[in-house]
């Protein structure tokens, strides 16, 4: 006779292999000194445009580098090499997200400890990268002005997941009639007390705060490292 | 969509567990939170798809939903959010970012049914 069903507790948490990894990453970064941002947004968001801007300003300074996701080319890493710094593309195939192992994988013959910054810049996508921890410091999501201003009640899980905000393409914005309380409000609606960035990396405004925001981060890094 | 390889994730570790009881599984059981970023329904027909072929065919797959719930400071208390649009205290109307729960994605238990013992 077969033994009646019974239930038995497991508690066992589903994504536990991408947090070890991440966990795993994430030491590795302090130990190398390198503050780490990761970039989602939806695609065309001007993710891209902005890193490249990123990537050029920050070098001169800096010792910088990029990972870059993407399902099938390699345009983006082609883009973000004009900067002139290390730019690694992690093609996912049909993966709608990037997951720690394939950061990790990128990661495996890189020195970090010759880094100050590293940017991963996500496959564009506002549902699936919010489940992936990836060991960054930073997670920042873009919400450009084309887009409207609802997207963060649309995909609320990524926006409270984010660090910062960031509201690109902000050149457009008179074209669009992009309402910005509107947007802001959205924002904190999801992310209570979530930091929110206007740039336009056609024209360079608001790139700046942006920078100076990065630069002070790394300074905190590193002073928190030395107690 | 990644709600297929989250199947995957779900079936490969009921199978260990199972395997290592000598058990056969009937259902798993797992909390969902309504931040998890998973869809409920998208992860149910795939999970038939990822029990195709193994030890878990025909298993069922049990969604307990969770909702987000706050640490309202001003009242010192747990408050269930209305929405995951809108994180403020539904009492008090304060702001706050402090997610006690909702973010589960986690197999709780799994009904499971011992292989009788082989006649000797």
């Amino acid at each position: 006779m077969r033994p009646e069903p019974r239930l038995i507790e497991v508690r066992k948490n589903v994504l536990k292999r991408n947090d070890v990894v991440a966990l795993g990453l994430r030491d590795r970064f302090r130990a190398a000194g390198v503050f780490v941002v990761s970039l989602v947004s939806s695609p065309g968001s001007g993710k891209t445009a902005f890193l490249e801007k990123t990537l050029t300003f920050l070098r001169a300074k800096y010792r910088v580098a990029a990972l870059v996701g993407d399902l099938a080319t390699e345009n983006d890493a082609l883009r973000l090499a004009r900067s002139q710094v290390p730019v690694k593309q992690i093609t996912t195939g049909t993966l709608c997200h990037l997951e720690a192992a394939m950061v990790q994988a990128a990661l495996d013959d890189w020195d970090l400890s010759q880094l100050d910054f590293l940017f991963i810049e996500n496959v564009g996508n506002l549902v699936c990268p919010s489940s992936y921890d990836l060991g960054e410091d930073l997670r920042v999501v873009l919400l450009s002005v084309t887009e409207g201003e609802d997207k963060p009640l649309k995909y609320p899980t990524i926006f409270n997941s984010a660090d910062v905000a960031i509201v690109t393409k902000v050149d457009l914005g008179v074209a669009v009639e992009f309402d910005w309380e509107a947007a802001y409000r959205n924002i904190q609606s999801v992310r209570p007390g979530m930091q929110v960035l206007k740039v336009s990396a056609k024209t360079g405004e608001g790139l700046g705060a942006y920078f100076d925001f990065l630069a002070a981060r790394l300074i905190e890094l590193h002073q928190a490292a030395s107690i | 969509m990644h709600e297929l390889s989250i199947a995957m994730s779900i079936v490969e570790l009921a199978g260990e567990e199972a395997e290592r009881r000598g058990a056969q599984v009937n259902a798993v059981h797992l909390k969902l939170g309504a931040m998890s970023g998973v869809v409920k329904e998208a992860l149910l027909s795939c999970y038939e798809m990822a029990c195709a072929s193994t030890s878990l065919e025909g298993s069922s797959l049990i969604v307990e939903d969770v909702p987000v719930v706050i640490f309202c400071s001003p009242c010192q208390a747990r408050r269930t959010l209305n929405s995951v649009q809108l994180f403020c205290c539904p009492e008090c109307g304060t702001p706050s970012n402090r997610i006690v729960q909702g973010k589960e994605l986690e197999v709780v238990a799994l009904e499971i049914q011992e292989c009788a013992p082989s006649p000797v």
